[in-house]
C-alpha cells in the first residue's frame, strides 16, 4: 500500500487520531475514514460547495483540502454546529424557510452560511460591497453573492437567503456589527 | 370521483425528514454505512465508436491494494434486456463516448483511481457522428415519442391554412443538449451474498430499479433488494437505471459478502446517466388581422442516440395550447453516437415551449397585439386536437391575475423603450401546461399499530417532499392528524410504489393511499384493532380519456440587457398556476420556484457542448456547465389561483414539479426582445 502519514483531526468536537494516504482529500477522511457523512460530495472539483466544511471556524471546500494538510486542525460539519439534539439558528432557519428540497446541498449551504454571517461581522467585503469603510449589511444581494458557491440544483435559493437574511437580521438585533437585512 | 375533505391538506405542513437534512445526517445511497467497503473506479472510452482490441491490466494489477479488474472479456455475464445501454462489459463495441470498458475494485478510492488510470486500452476507432445537424442523412421520422403520444398528428391542411392567412409568422428555434446534474450524483452500494444482492441506490424509483438488476442477472424479484431512502435530486436522471449502477452490481457479484461503494464523478454525469436531447423546432403561426389563430405547424427534429432510440416529445404540449382549425405537429430524429438521452425536468414540454411560446410572442408582435391578449383570443374551448373537454383549464385566470400582479398594463407595447445606467429592461410573458399524470401500479399497506397508522408504499422523496404530502393525503383519508401517521417510503421491501417522475407521484401514490384508506375504514371503521390492516392497488380514473387533464400557469420575467456587452439578468420572475388543489402551499412554492429557476438556468446558461471531433462534451463539470446559482436569482414569485378539480383524482390535485420551467426560458427569452429590439432564437440566450 501506499505510504500513509498520521495526522490528529477534531472533528465536531472529538478526536481522531488517523493515517491517511496523502492523496485523501479531507471530504474522503471524514466520509470514508471517520464515517462522518454531513458534508457530501457533489463535485470532488471544488465546484458546487456540498462539501462545506469549517476548519478553525472558517469555511473550506473540504473536497479540495488535502486532510495531511490539516493535521491537528478543528473541524465542524453541519451535524457539529450545535450541541446533540439542538440545532444551530442557520439550521432551524432553514426548516422555517423551507430551505431545501432534496437536501443534499444543504449541509454545504448551512456551513457556509455560518461561515458567510461570521466574515461579515468581522466587515469583510464581498463583490457587490458598495462602501468598503463602513459595517458590513447583509442585504439579500449581499447573502447571494457570497452564497454563490454553494450550488444548489432543486434551487431553493430564494428561501435559502430568505433563510439567512433572518439571522444575520437576529444577529443585528442582539446589537452584533451584522446588520438587518432588509435595508 | 369523491375528493377528500381537506384538514390538514392545502396546510404548510415542514418536511418531515427535516432536520435530518439540515445537519446533513440524512443518509443517500453513498452515506450508508458498510463495513469495509471496496472502492471502484471505471475506465471509460475515449474514442465515441469503435471496438477494443486490447486491454493490458498488468500494471493496474500490480499495484498494492487492487482486489480485482473487470473486461469485457471476464466480467459476470448480464440477460440482454434489448436495451445496449445496460449491456456493461458484455461486448468489446464502443458506442459512445466514455462507455465504461473496464473497472477496477480496490481497498481505497485513491488506489482503485491509479490503477484505473494504469489500464492500456487499444482500440480500433471507426467513423463516428456526434455534432447534431438536421439535415443528417440519417434524419428519420421518430417511431414513438417518450410520453407515448403518436409521433405526428395533423388537422385538415395546415400549409395552405399558412400560405392564406392575413399574418403569417415562420422561425425556427434551438435548443441544446443539456445535462440533469442533479447535485448527488448516481451512487449504488451493492453486496452480495450468495444470489441475492441488497443495494442502496440513488433512485427515483426502487421498484424499476430491483426489476432490472434482478432481469440482467436471473434472479427473482425477491433476491433483489434496493433501499432509496433519501436522493439528492434526479430531475430524471435516476428515473432507470443506467450503466454505472450495472457496472457496481457486477463489479460486486465478484466479491460476494464484500459490498462495494461508488458514486459516479462528477465527469461521468455528463457521459453515462442520460441527457435532453438537442432541438430545432421549426414553427409557423398563421392567424387573422384580429389575431385569431388559423393554423400552427410545430415541426421538431431532435438528437437521439444510434444504439437506443429517444424520442423527445417536443411538440406535444403544443397539441393543447391554442385554438386553431388547421395543425401539424411532427418530430424526426438524428441519431448520434453518445450515450441515449432521457428524460429531463418537463421533457418535450421544456423545450417545446420555448419554440411556440416564442413564436406566439413574435405573431403578437407582427399582429400589433399584446401578447396576452393574443392567449386570451385563442383559448380554446375544448381540447384542440382530440375534441374532449377539459377537466379544468384555468390558463386565462393566471395570465389575468399574473398580469395584474406583475404590474403588466404600465408596459410600454414597443420594444427598446426603457435604457437606465446602460441597461435595457423589457418584459415578457409566456404561458406554461403540464399533463395532470396517474400511473398505475402503485399498493399501499395500512397498518394500526401502536394507536398509530403505518402507511407503505415503495415511493420516493427526491426533494419533492413526498414523504410529507403522503403523510398529509393519509390523515385526511383516515381522518386522523398527521402525528398518528408513519409513511414509510423509498425501499423494495415495502409494497411497490410507482416512478417519482412526470410530476405524477402525488396523484399516483397519493389515489393508492387514499384507495387503501377507505378500505381500512370500510373494514375497521375508526377505532380499529392493533394489527388491523388493509390494502390497495392504484385505482383508475373513470375519467381518463373523457377529459384532457393538465396544470396550466403564466410566466412573467423582467429581464435587463447590459447595452454593451449584452449580458443577460432576470431582476424578477413571477410564476402564477392552475394546479387543481395545492396540498402543502410552503412545499409547493419551493417546487414552482426551483422549475423556474431551471428556466432561468436553461434561458442563460445550460448548454452541453460536445466536441464533434471525440463526441465528448467539452463542459463536462459545474465550472464549465453552468447551472443557476444564488448569484443569479433575484425577485422570485409563484402562487396559485384556487381551482377545484374533482376529476383528476381524490385529492383534487395536479402535478406540480414540472409545469415551473415550461415556459420560463421563452418569458425570458421574450423580454429580452422587448429590451432590447433583438429577437434571439436560441438556448441559451447568452
Ligand atoms: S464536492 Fe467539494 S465543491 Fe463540490
Ligand atoms: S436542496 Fe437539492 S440540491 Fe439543494
Amino acid at each position: 500500500m501506499t505510504t500513509t502519514i498520521p495526522i490528529g483531526l477534531t472533528v465536531d468536537g472529538r478526536h481522531h487520531d488517523l493515517d491517511v494516504d496523502p492523496r485523501t482529500t479531507l471530504l474522503d477522511a471524514l466520509r470514508e475514514r471517520l464515517g462522518n457523512t454531513s458534508p457530501k460530495k457533489g463535485c470532488d472539483h471544488g465546484q458546487c460547495g456540498a462539501c462545506t466544511v469549517l476548519v478553525d471556524g472558517r469555511r473550506v471546500l473540504s473536497c479540495l483540502t488535502l486532510a495531511v494538510a490539516k493535521d491537528a486542525a478543528e473541524v465542524t460539519t453541519a451535524d457539529g454546529l450545535a450541541p446533540d439534539g439542538a440545532l444551530h439558528p442557520v439550521a432551524e432557519a432553514f426548516l422555517a424557510h423551507d430551505a431545501y428540497q432534496c437536501g443534499f446541498c444543504t449541509p454545504g449551504q448551512v456551513c457556509s452560511a455560518v461561515g458567510v454571517l461570521d466574515e461579515a461581522a468581522h466587515g469583510a467585503p464581498s463583490a457587490v460591497t458598495d462602501d468598503l469603510t463602513g459595517p458590513t449589511v447583509l442585504d439579500r444581494a449581499e447573502i447571494a453573492e457570497r452564497m454563490s458557491g454553494n450550488l444548489c440544483r432543486c434551487a431553493a435559493y430564494t428561501n435559502i437567503v430568505s433563510a439567512v437574511a433572518e439571522v444575520a437580521g437576529d444577529a443585528a438585533r442582539r446589537g452584533s456589527t451584522v446588520e438587518g437585512a432588509d435595508r | 370521483m369523491t375528493v377528500l375533505d381537506a384538514r390538514v391538506m392545502g396546510t404548510s405542513v415542514r418536511r418531515v425528514e427535516g432536520p435530518d437534512k439540515v445537519t446533513g445526517t440524512a443518509r443517500y445511497a453513498a452515506d450508508q454505512p458498510v463495513d469495509a467497503p471496496l472502492h471502484l473506479h471505471p475506465v471509460q472510452a475515449t474514442v465515441a465508436r469503435g471496438r477494443i482490441t486490447g486491454l493490458d491490466t498488468g500494471a493496474a494489477r500490480a499495484v498494492p491494494g487492487v482486489v480485482g479488474i473487470l473486461t469485457p472479456d471476464d466480467a459476470p455475464r448480464l440477460a440482454d434486456l434489448g436495451d445496449p445501454e445496460l449491456r456493461v462489459l458484455q461486448h468489446h463495441e464502443i458506442h459512445h463516448r466514455g462507455q465504461y470498458v473496464a473497472a477496477v475494485l480496490a481497498e481505497t478510492p485513491e488506489v482503485a483511481r491509479e490503477a484505473a488510470g494504469l489500464v492500456v486500452v487499444t482500440v480500433a476507432e471507426e467513423p463516428q457522428v456526434t455534432a447534431f445537424d438536421e439535415h443528417s442523412p440519417a434524419r428519420h421520422p421518430a417511431a414513438t415519442l417518450a410520453n407515448y403520444a403518436p409521433p405526428t398528428s395533423g388537422i385538415v391542411d395546415p400549409d395552405a391554412a399558412l400560405d392564406a392567412a392575413a399574418v403569417t409568422v415562420r422561425a425556427t428555434y434551438t435548443t441544446p443538449v443539456q445535462h440533469h446534474s442533479p447535485m448527488e450524483p448516481h451512487a449504488t452500494v451493492a453486496a452480495w451474498d450468495g444470489d441475492h444482492v441488497v443495494l442502496y441506490e440513488s433512485s427515483q424509483g426502487v421498484a424499476g430499479a430491483r426489476d432490472t438488476v434482478a432481469a440482467l442477472f436471473g434472479l427473482g424479484e425477491d433476491d433483489v433488494e434496493v433501499a432509496s431512502p433519501h436522493v439528492g435530486g434526479g430531475f430524471g436522471a435516476k428515473g432507470s437505471l443506467h450503466a454505472g449502477t450495472v457496472l457496481t452490481v457486477l463489479a460486486a457479484r465478484t466479491v460476494p459478502g464484500r459490498a462495494v461503494k461508488r458514486a459516479l464523478s462528477r465527469r461521468e454525469m455528463f457521459e453515462t446517466v442520460g441527457h435532453r436531447p438537442a432541438t430545432v423546432q421549426h414553427l409557423a403561426l398563421g392567424a387573422t388581422a384580429d389575431g385569431r389563430l388559423e393554423a400552427i405547424t410545430h415541426d421538431v427534429v431532435a438528437s437521439t442516440a444510434r444504439i437506443e432510440e429517444f424520442g423527445e416529445p417536443t411538440a406535444t404540449g403544443t397539441r393543447a395550447m391554442y385554438a386553431a382549425p388547421h395543425r401539424r405537429t411532427s418530430h424526426d430524429l438524428v441519431p448520434l453516437d453518445v450515450d441515449p438521452p432521457t428524460y429531463m425536468r418537463a421533457p418535450g414540454e421544456a423545450p417545446g415551449s420555448f419554440g411556440l411560446e416564442c413564436a406566439m410572442d413574435e405573431l403578437a408582435v407582427a399582429l400589433g397585439l399584446d401578447p396576452i391578449e393574443l392567449r386570451v383570443r385563442n383559448e380554446p374551448e375544448v381540447h384542440p386536437e382530440s375534441g374532449v373537454p377539459f377537466s379544468t383549464r384555468n390558463l386565462v385566470a393566471c395570465l389575468r391575475r399574473g398580469a395584474e400582479r406583475f404590474g403588466w398594463s404600465a408596459r410600454p407595447p414597443q420594444p427598446r423603450a426603457s435604457l437606465v445606467d446602460g441597461w435595457w429592461h423589457g418584459t415578457g410573458v409566456a404561458a406554461a401546461t403540464f399533463p395532470a399524470i396517474r400511473f398505475p401500479g402503485s399498493t399501499a399497506v395500512i397498518r394500526f399499530r401502536h394507536g398509530r397508522y403505518e402507511v407503505e408504499i415503495g415511493a420516493t422523496d427526491i426533494g419533492q417532499g413526498a414523504r410529507t404530502v403522503l403523510t398529509q393525503i393519509a390523515a385526511d383519508a383516515l381522518g386522523v392528524p398527521t402525528d398518528r401517521i408513519e409513511v414509510a417510503i423509498g425501499d423494495t421491501a415495502l409494497p411497490r410504489g410507482t416512478v417519482a417522475g412526470g410530476s405524477s407521484g402525488t396523484a399516483s401514490w397519493g389515489s393508492t393511499i387514499s384507495e387503501a384508506a377507505d378500505r381500512f375504514r370500510d373494514k375497521w371503521g375508526d377505532d380499529p384493532e392493533e394489527g388491523a390492516e388493509a390494502d390497495a392497488a392504484t385505482p383508475d380514473n373513470p375519467w381518463a380519456g373523457e377529459l384532457s387533464m393538465a396544470a396550466y400557469g403564466a410566466q412573467f420575467a423582467e429581464v435587463a440587457v447590459h447595452a454593451d456587452t449584452g449580458e443577460i439578468r432576470v431582476p424578477r420572475l413571477l410564476g402564477v398556476y392552475a394546479a387543481g388543489r395545492i396540498l402543502n402551499p410552503t412545499l409547493a412554492r419551493s417546487q414552482f420556484l426551483g422549475g423556474m429557476v431551471w428556466g432561468l438556468s436553461m434561458a442563460l446558461h445550460e448548454r452541453s457542448v460536445v466536441d464533434p471531433r471525440f463526441g465528448h462534451v467539452v463542459n463536462h463539470d459545474l465550472a464549465g456547465y453552468h447551472i443557476a446559482a444564488h448569484a443569479d436569482v433575484r425577485e422570485m414569485t409563484a402562487e396559485w389561483i384556487d381551482e377545484d378539480d374533482p376529476y383528476v383524482n381524490p385529492m383534487g390535485s395536479k402535478g406540480i414539479g414540472e409545469i415551473g420551467i415550461v415556459g420560463t426560458a421563452a418569458a425570458i427569452a421574450n423580454a429580452a426582445y422587448h429590451a432590447t429590439g433583438v429577437r434571439r432564437r436560441e438556448l441559451p440566450l447568452m
